[in-house]
This record gives structure tokens, C-alpha cells and sequence, in this order.
């Protein structure tokens, strides 16, 4: 694949992840501070929000296991989630974090069960896609080429 | 004598306990062109600004940024003790959460917060830092300018005055 086409998937890929609700303004909001000085910003930042989440899911899986639950722990561990995602744009992660807190409020285990489930497939989603978009990235940079804005 | 306004960048104090947060902000605030110490606790920022010893400390923070939710040493705590202590009362304070509690932001106002950020903070949010380090500055210089009008006797100030060449 040439450049030219490789900087089309790109733009075309980004604006997908927008457009179904992957990624919000925040995410554009993280590019724009990318500059010569820190052109790893995004990637860093992002990497952060990787190992983060990966911890943080560990221990509510290991939370929803034990005899007996500890909410309100739990709960901190959510509002440290919907944090970062937050932080990085990662929207649909971010709103699941929501309703996951309201159970954890209402010390509704099925409800916090059924939500980590869904956390964490859409996590696993978000963390392929913004993987390969880096990857796409990368591959355009090889190319000697630029990163379309 | 004409006090010259300081050439050197506004020195920010930023106090969230997570990482991917402090690089956020740190980042936010160097773009904006502000020296940044970043820490990880209400008790480091205390630290820092030698509020825990008695030593005379050299560092000058113009301004503290503080995340609400943090372990032990909440934001508003931190915020209360800097405005309850007398060497650092008049350092502005600004409180963020991630949460959307109206009668947080309000007891933080309420109790010396400058200006309370919703999270995640934009550089739109940041813009706002800059009227509140402007006017302790130029408060500062104005009663340097005082002080030094009250040393100087009134016959040696109108002299100096007729020497200087106002630009």
C-alpha cells in the first residue's frame, strides 16, 4: 500500500472509532498536545491507560470472587477506571463505568458481574483498535511519510 | 522607581494521585508556558511547600492545582490548610474532580478555591489560571512599590521620579 492510501485508512479508520463512539473529544484534545518536544504523547499516555485498566479489571474480577464483596472498595477501583478512560477519550469504557458504579452503590452483585463482563469486552475492543491505529501510524512514519491531522 | 513586571514563567503546583492524570495536567500547563512540580499527594505538596518544617523553604509556587478524590489527604483538605496557613494563604487554589457533585465545587468555592475544573481539564480550563496569577503578581509589585515609597522620603521620591525616563 502506498502512503497516500496508508494516511486515507488512517484518517478514515480515526473518524470510524469517533463516529461509533470508541473515542470522544478528548482523544483530539490529547493529539493537539502531541508536538516535536513530546512526540510520544498520545502513545504514552495511552500505554498508561493499558497497564492501568488491565490492574484495575484484575482486581474487581478478584473482588466479585470473594465471600465477601467489598463495594465500597470496588466502587474507588471503578471511579479510578472511569477516570482515565476519561482521561484518553475512551468513551463507551467511560459510560460502562457509570452504570458499574451505580451497582456497586446498590451493592448489586449480578448487576457488577454483568457489568465487568461488559468492561472488559469493551475494553479489549478499544485496546485492538487503538493498537492498530498506532500501528497504522507507525507504518506511514516508516514510509517517511506524516501523520494527517 | 519603575518595577519592571518579572520575566520568569509562573510556577504551578499540581497535586493529583494519578499518574496518567499528572501527565495530563503537567502537559496541559507546559503548553501553556508555566514551570509545573507535579506530586502525587496532598502531603508532598505540603512537603514541597515547606509547610511541615520550619526552615525557610526557597521555592515559590505561584499557583496549586489540586485533584479533589485522592487517598488520605483529600483536595479540599489540602486546600484548607494552605488557606489556613499564613505563609501560603494567598497562594491561589484550584480544585478538579472527575465527578460532578454541585455541593463539592460549591464548599470548595466557598472555602477559597479559586476556580473548580471538571475532569478531564482542557487547555480551555487552563486559560483560566492566567487572571488569577496576573493579579496576585501585579498585587505583589504594587505593594513592593508601596513598601518602597514608605522607605524613601517624599522629597528624595519626587527626585527620582523627575531623573527617570519613562518609556
Amino acid at each position: 500500500m502506498d502512503l497516500v492510501q496508508l494516511q486515507r485508512q488512517l484518517v478514515d479508520y480515526r473518524t470510524s472509532l469517533y463516529h461509533e463512539g470508541f473515542l470522544d473529544e478528548q482523544f483530539t484534545q490529547l493529539q493537539s498536545l502531541q508536538d516535536e518536544n513530546n512526540p510520544d504523547f498520545v502513545v504514552e499516555v495511552v500505554s498508561l491507560f493499558f497497564e492501568d485498566s488491565e490492574r484495575l479489571l484484575n482486581e474487581l474480577s478478584k473482588a466479585l470472587e470473594q465471600q465477601v464483596i467489598d463495594f465500597k472498595r470496588m466502587d474507588a477501583q471503578v471511579h479510578q477506571l472511569k477516570g482515565s478512560s476519561s482521561s484518553i477519550g475512551a468513551h463507551r469504557v467511560q459510560k460502562l463505568c457509570i452504570v458499574f458504579r451505580n451497582y456497586c452503590e446498590a451493592q448489586n452483585v449480578e448487576g457488577c458481574l454483568k457489568c465487568l463482563q461488559q468492561v472488559k469486552h469493551e475494553y479489549g475492543i478499544i485496546k485492538t483498535k487503538l493498537e492498530s491505529m498506532f500501528q497504522l501510524e507507525q507504518q506511514i512514519l516508516n514510509a517517511g511519510g506524516s501523520i494527517p491531522v | 522607581m519603575v518595577m519592571a513586571a518579572s520575566e520568569t514563567k509562573f510556577h504551578v503546583l499540581a497535586v493529583d494521585d494519578t499518574l496518567i492524570d499528572r501527565k495530563l495536567i503537567e502537559k496541559l500547563l507546559k503548553t501553556s508556558s508555566y514551570q509545573v512540580t507535579a506530586v502525587d499527594s496532598g502531603t508532598k505538596a505540603l512537603e514541597f511547600l515547606g509547610l511541615n518544617n520550619n526552615d525557610h523553604h526557597d521555592v515559590e509556587v505561584n499557583l496549586i492545582i489540586t485533584d479533589y478524590c485522592m487517598p488520605g489527604m483529600t483536595g479540599y483538605d489540602l486546600l484548607r490548610k494552605i488557606k489556613e496557613s499564613s505563609s501560603f494563604k494567598d497562594i491561589p487554589v484550584v480544585t478538579m474532580s472527575s465527578d460532578n457533585i454541585p455541593s463539592r465545587i460549591n464548599r470548595c468555592l466557598e472555602d477559597g478555591a479559586e476556580e473548580f475544573f471538571l475532569k478531564p481539564v482542557q487547555l480551555s480550563d487552563v486559560n483560566k489560571l492566567r487572571p488569577h496569577l496576573m493579579k496576585r503578581r501585579t498585587q505583589t509589585n504594587v505593594n513592593k512599590r508601596k513598601a518602597m515609597d514608605e522607605i524613601v522620603s517624599p522629597d528624595r521620591t519626587r527626585a527620582r521620579y523627575n531623573e527617570l525616563e519613562v518609556k
